[in-house]
């Protein structure tokens, strides 16, 4: 299916996981991703694959370490909460080194709070995705198209690296339809497995997955190993998008759904005559930090804006050393900016920063 | 106008979400960009439902509408919710079988047509929103012809398709009604 057809961005996650080979879906209700486990319920039996409502999120993410651990690509697919309630079975793949792919359609919190789109699991996702020292690759797409172009990619790397990856969406881009198309991958990737429990058949050495290391110095040398893959994936795997930054002055950083309103905002503020920019990393983790720095040369200032508090500016003002002054503008609890709301503080960051 | 910011609003069971899904469809055919966003919070639990429809040239920004170029209103409360937010020079339909409204601005343009009661009259209960659409479509030409119909026959589903010749009917009932 190489036409264009429309679809709701969960039903688009659901299908390009499909297309990735992934037959193996674990999961439990909640909104705004619904549609995602409701389109794999109605499929996987289909071909052959599993769909199984678990009985909470936490028993559903264990079965994706199951699964992940004998070497087969499993998903599962939640909501902030829900993601929450999965933190313990994300810390434990990641301990054991065990890949998979976790979906995360964000809503308003803390607690239950609301279920209109939010970004306020940004620290979660890229800083503390469960307990002990460990990363996890986070995307985060900001069209229908790309939530499909991301999700083989994430599969790709969470096993070429051996870790959980997660892709960062939010209930305005799972409930959306949009244009996609299918491509077909032109090469699947070969990754080796041949650390997965498959069964020796007293024909190999036992495989081992498993998170437990009492020793503290086997501990340390397991986590410190972990670390140095980090290393590598922070080098080659950072992802980003510019729009008009060639000559901009002023940059606005945002990711997901709100990058797409700032974009609107940028477009209005270059018609006034303002040289505003667009940087969105499409990889929050790892961070496009490099790639930011570069442009704080050329750069008076910088906004940054989520819908959150603010919590991605953190990584902003890291990642440029705060060499210029970082401002930020946010909308929370499921509110979502308007353009023009963008436009006012880019305003204020061009007229204040002369 | 070729950035059409489209705002679909009235009860749930109006086929709302179905008339947007029609119109996008119909921008897509054409080779457009477009988007849909529902409304799935909690004033869709209370009863109403509203969906944004974005067709335009160039990517769409925002899919959610918050002032929209064109605003179908379709019940009492979704009129009064949003009328004061379309943007000057914009057009609004709404259903004056279910809407009492007082031309309160005159910035727009306000059609009202019957919708509801022309549906009874004939015999297509349940399409006073594709009856809209046909209006709609007479008043803007926001997709071709050939792209309306395509735009409906993607959208009746496969095991329905008795249905696609009612709605047929529909859009040029709409079409036809002159006010």
């Amino acid at each position: 299916m190489s036409e264009k057809v429309l679809m709701k961005g969960n039903e688009a996650l659901a299908e390009a996981a499909i297309r990735a080979g992934c037959h193996h879906f674990f999961g439990y209700p909640i909104t705004p991703q619904t549609e995602l486990a409701a389109y794999m319920s109605k499929r996987l039996p289909k071909i052959g694959g599993t769909y199984l409502q678990a009985e909470s999120e936490i028993a559903a993410i264990n079965m994706v370490q199951g699964a992940g651990a004998a070497g087969i690509r499993a998903m599962t697919s939640s909501s902030s909460p829900g993601i929450s309630l999965k933190a313990e079975g994300i810390s434990y793949m990641a301990g054991a080194d065990v890949p998979g792919l976790i979906i995360n359609v964000q809503r308003g919190g803390p607690g239950l709070g609301g279920i209109q789109p939010s970004q306020a699991d940004y620290w979660q996702a890229t800083r503390a995705m469960g307990h002990g020292d460990f990363h996890i690759l986070v995307f985060a797409p900001s069209t229908v198209q790309e939530m499909v172009d991301l999700v083989s990619d994430a599969f790709d790397l969470a096993e070429t690296y051996r870790m959980p990856a997660m892709i960062l969406a939010d209930g305005m881009l799972g409930q959306m339809m949009e244009p996609v198309v299918f491509k077909e991958k032109e090469e699947k990737k070969e990754i080796d497995k041949s650390w997965a429990l498959t069964g020796h058949q007293n024909k190999r050495p036992h495989n081992v997955v498993n998170s437990l290391y009492l020793q503290a110095n086997q501990l340390e040398a397991k986590v410190k190993e972990r670390f140095q893959r980090y290393e590598k994936i922070k080098a080659e795997e950072a992802r980003y998008q510019t729009y008009m930054t060639e000559d901009a002055e002023y940059i606005v950083v945002a990711y997901g759904a709100t990058a797409r309103v700032v974009q609107a905002a940028v477009k209005e503020a270059r018609a006034e005559g303002i040289k505003a920019g667009c940087f969105r990393p499409v990889t929050l983790w790892p961070f496009p930090a490099a790639a930011l720095k570069e442009l704080a040369g050329q750069a008076k200032a910088f906004l940054d804006v989520e819908m959150s508090m603010g919590q991605m500016v953190d990584d902003v003002k890291l990642a440029i050393d705060c060499s210029r002054p970082v401002h930020f503008y946010g909308r929370t609890g499921g509110v979502i900016p308007e353009p023009g709301e963008i436009l006012e503080e880019i305003k204020k960051m061009a007229g204040g920063v002369k | 106008m070729t950035d059409y910011k489209m705002l679909f609003a009235g009860f749930g069971g109006q086929g709302i979400l179905f008339v947007g899904k029609v119109a996008v469809n119909a921008g897509l055919c054409d080779g457009k960009e477009v988007s849909w966003l529902p409304s799935y919070g909690p004033e869709m639990r209370g009863g109403t439902a509203n969906c944004s429809v974005c067709i335009a040239d160039e990517p769409i920004g925002s899919p959610l509408v918050v002032n929209p170029n064109i605003f179908v209103a379709m019940n009492q409360p979704s009129y009064e919710k949003f009328i004061s937010k379309v943007t000057p020079g914009g057009l609004v339909i709404l259903d004056s079988t279910l809407i009492e409204a007082e031309h309160v601005r005159e910035d727009v343009k306000l059609i009202r047509i019957p919708a509801t009661e022309m549906a009874e009259q004939n015999d297509l209960q349940g399409l006073a929103n594709i009856i809209i659409l046909g209006k709609l479509y007479a008043e803007t030409n926001f997709c071709s012809e050939e792209s309306l119909q395509e735009g409906l026959k993607h959208c009746v589903p496969a095991k329905k398709q008795h249905l696609l010749a009612p709605n047929q009917k529909a859009i040029e009932l709409g079409r036809a009604f002159a006010g």
